[in-house]
């Protein structure tokens, strides 16, 4: 069943929406600059280097717990130049705003632009506002640009991941989605559940103090959450990927979450959440300087790249399965 | 228990049943959530190679048949209806798109975790009707059978149910007669017992003489299940266990059983893959008629021939297995599904794939 009209799976950071990216937008990107699929473009400027993302943020309720609208558009972008390991310098800020919403909303959620901007050392620059009529947006619509400078060369990429090489994350996956997810729908969970969206340009500087070019690749683990970006870098890299399950950080509250829901908790996404393919001899010492970090405190190695194309787990029962690129929109299911 | 303890202790159990017995046998799992579990887990890399996990028809989306899924599909065309339903049902495909599909082209379509939240929703939108699409077991219809009272007490007027609720013993009790599949014994359904309780399974057993063996959700529970369900055919018994004592009782949930009788009653239900089954539904009251979305909306369910290509059917009786399908993994996938076994998260297909 294809359809000729877009639906929410296009956007879900699964396969549909790396189909869709194909298909329909690759061949208008620049052939040598734009085709990489990075989090951010490099781009020659001029004796040297600096790198260049965008990204749009929606999300309902715009203020949910640990964080609202407005510091996800900063983090966001912010974490798409930190995975070039690059400092982010300028942002631009574009607001699409339905009629309607609350001045006093708003204020909130520029404050918390405002903070999470000067918190990071990052310069916002330039910007736009659009007001659009009641129902033509979902209360705000919001999106960054950023600017950023490389830290080292050759940047982390998503192609760059050799087989031997360790994986990393620093922290447990799934609390943005599921905080998200109780607070839109009013679920009552035991549990109180932040999201984690953060900034990682912090840690992301100290983890290339630590091992500079060792890091061949640095990803945030958001839409799609874990089980989407392994597959991303085992594809673009021509690798497999095995992680341990028993070396995987957890939050409680995410599993109890998770298994009631029936959704997936590598499936669930994340915002402050990184995956870094680590050269095996310097893994350790990036381990330490980012359990040094407070974004990094339960980083843990959760496995290997191996020969091979798929993206596979270790269960705590010891046995073995693939981790699939997530087909679509996340539905609860049943009972 | 510590994870590498749990892992110990199921380690344990499958070296156990290994020695038990070389006799091939097959049991069969009719509850979505096991087959999941299973898969997620890959339990049957543990068992033996003479014990056999097959998946039975335990995902609600599933058995719903294609003549209420094309049912829910057009009444989410309706300029007037609001579709509210739980998140599985939306990209079942049915003889002409689905409901993500219909809500993509413009149709008010909206996904719920409680049949609460669609009553609320007719309430907040008198303009609307709105219309919840009741699929599931007994697990479900409580709390269904709840909004529909709620419902009927506020005199809401512009909500409605398109009921395809279904029961689980009598789906076994058919699976059993058919006799199409030699089945050794039943791991039955950890949340469906919770309600029905242990006791809703002894007709059966007397009837058949098939082990019945309640289980919960973790690897564990689903492994100790097993070893009692292997325990009973080798010492030739055939009784009903409870292995999952912390959340079901013998008598189940009776609060919960009396909210189902007050605004159900028993009917025969279609079921996709077994065809009609005596006694296997549940349809409104006469006093609740009102909801009854097809009634309301003039609906009439037509009969779909299958897609030939999928053979939900099959898997659905447990005849065939996800990968036996010629279309499993090629013609059908999660992105493109030929069936609601591929897309539902609790149908075996999409088990199979995803933890493939
Ligand atoms: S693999 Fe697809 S076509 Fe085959 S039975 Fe399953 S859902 Fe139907």
């Amino acid at each position: 069943m294809t359809s000729d009209i877009v639906t929410l799976a296009h956007g879900s950071g699964g396969r549909a929406m790396q189909e869709f990216i194909r298909r329909e937008l690759m061949p208008i990107c620049d052939q040598e600059l734009g085709r990489a699929l990075e989090d951010a473009a490099r781009l020659p400027f001029a004796d040297g280097w600096l790198t260049f993302t965008t990204d749009t943020f929606t999300v309902q309720p715009l203020e949910f717990p640990g964080g609202d609208i407005g510091k996800l558009a900063i983090c966001g972008t912010i974490n798409d130049l930190a995975m070039r390991a690059s400092q982010p310098l300028y942002i631009s800020l574009s607001l699409v705003i339905e009629e309607g919403l609350k001045i006093d909303t708003l204020r909130r959620l520029l404050g918390s632009i405002g903070a999470a901007a000067r918190e990071n050392n990052v310069a916002i620059v330039t910007g736009d506002t659009k007001v659009v009529g009641k129902g033509q947006a979902d209360g705000l619509f919001i999106n960054t640009a950023g600017i950023g400078k490389p830290m080292m060369e050759p940047l982390p990429g998503v192609t760059r991941a050799q087989v031997g090489d360790k994986v990393l994350i620093n922290g447990p996956v799934g609390e943005h989605g599921i905080a998200v997810l109780v607070a839109r729908e009013g679920l009552q969970l035991q549990t109180e559940l932040e999201s984690d969206c953060a900034a990682l340009a912090g840690l992301v500087a100290d983890m290339v103090a630590a091992g500079g070019r060792a890091i061949h690749t640095l990803r945030d683990a958001t839409r799609g959450g874990l089980a989407a970006v392994l597959n991303e870098i085992a594809a673009a890299s021509g690798v497999g990927i095995e992680i341990d399950e028993s070396r995987l950080p957890q939050n409680p509250a995410v599993m109890g979450a998770c298994e009631i829901l029936g959704l997936e908790p590598l499936e669930v996404a994340n915002e402050g959440k990184l995956v870094a393919v680590v050269a095996p001899d310097a893994a350790p010492q990036i381990l330490e300087a980012m359990r040094e970090h407070p974004l990094g405190r339960q980083s843990a190695i959760v496995g290997e790249v191996m020969e091979g194309n798929r993206v596979t787990l270790k269960t705590l029962y010891g046995t073995s399965r693939i981790v699939d690129m997530p087909s679509g929109e996340l539905l609860p299911r049943i009972c | 228990m510590p994870t590498s303890e749990l892992a110990a202790q199921v380690a344990d159990i499958a070296g156990q049943l290994s020695k038990q017995t070389t006799r091939p046998m097959r049991f069969m799992e009719v509850c979505g959530t096991h087959s999941m579990a299973v898969a997620r887990y890959r339990l049957r890399q543990l068992l033996p190679d003479n014990v056999r996990l097959i998946s039975g028809p335990g995902c609600p989306v599933c058995v719903t048949p294609a003549s209420e899924i094309d049912a829910a599909i057009a009444l989410a065309k309706r300029p007037d209806v609001t579709v509210v339903t739980f998140g599985d049902m939306m990209r079942v495909p049915g003889s002409d798109g689905s409901l993500a599909l219909a809500r993509a082209a413009g149709g008010q379509v909206q996904v719920v975790y409680s049949p609460m939240q669609a009553l609320e929703l007719a309430v907040r939108r008198p303009d609307r009707h709105v219309v919840f699409i009741a699929v599931g077991f007994e697990t479900t219809a409580p709390g269904v059978a709840c909004a529909v009272q709620e419902a009927h007490r506020q005199q809401v007027d512009n909500f409605s149910i398109l009921c395809s609720h279904k029961l689980i013993p009598p789906a076994m009790a058919a699976l059993l007669e058919s006799g199409e599949v030699a089945i050794d014994g039943f791991l039955c359904p950890g949340h469906v017992s919770t309600i029905i309780g242990t006791t809703a399974y002894e007709p059966l057993v007397r009837r058949f003489a098939i082990p019945c063996v309640v289980a919960g959700f973790e690897p564990l529970d689903i492994m100790r299940a097993l070893a009692a369900l292997v325990a009973q055919v080798v010492s030739g018994q055939a009784r009903v266990e409870n292995a999952y004592e912390r959340a079901v009782q013998p008598e189940g949930n009776q609060k919960a059983q009396q909210l189902i009788s007050r605004v159900f009653e028993v009917t025969a239900a279609e079921w996709r893959g077994l065809g009609v089954i005596a006694a296997s539904g549940l349809r409104l009251r006469e006093e609740f008629s009102h909801f009854d979305a097809l009634k309301r909306l003039d609906i009439e369910l037509r009969p779909v021939p299958e897609n030939p290509a999928c053979h939900c059917g099959e898997v659905l009786r447990g005849v065939m297995e996800p990968h036996e399908c010629p279309a499993f993994g090629r013609a059908c996938t999660p992105e493109h599904p030929l069936g609601p076994c591929m897309v539902s998260s609790e149908g075996s297909c999409a088990a199979a794939y995803k933890y493939r």
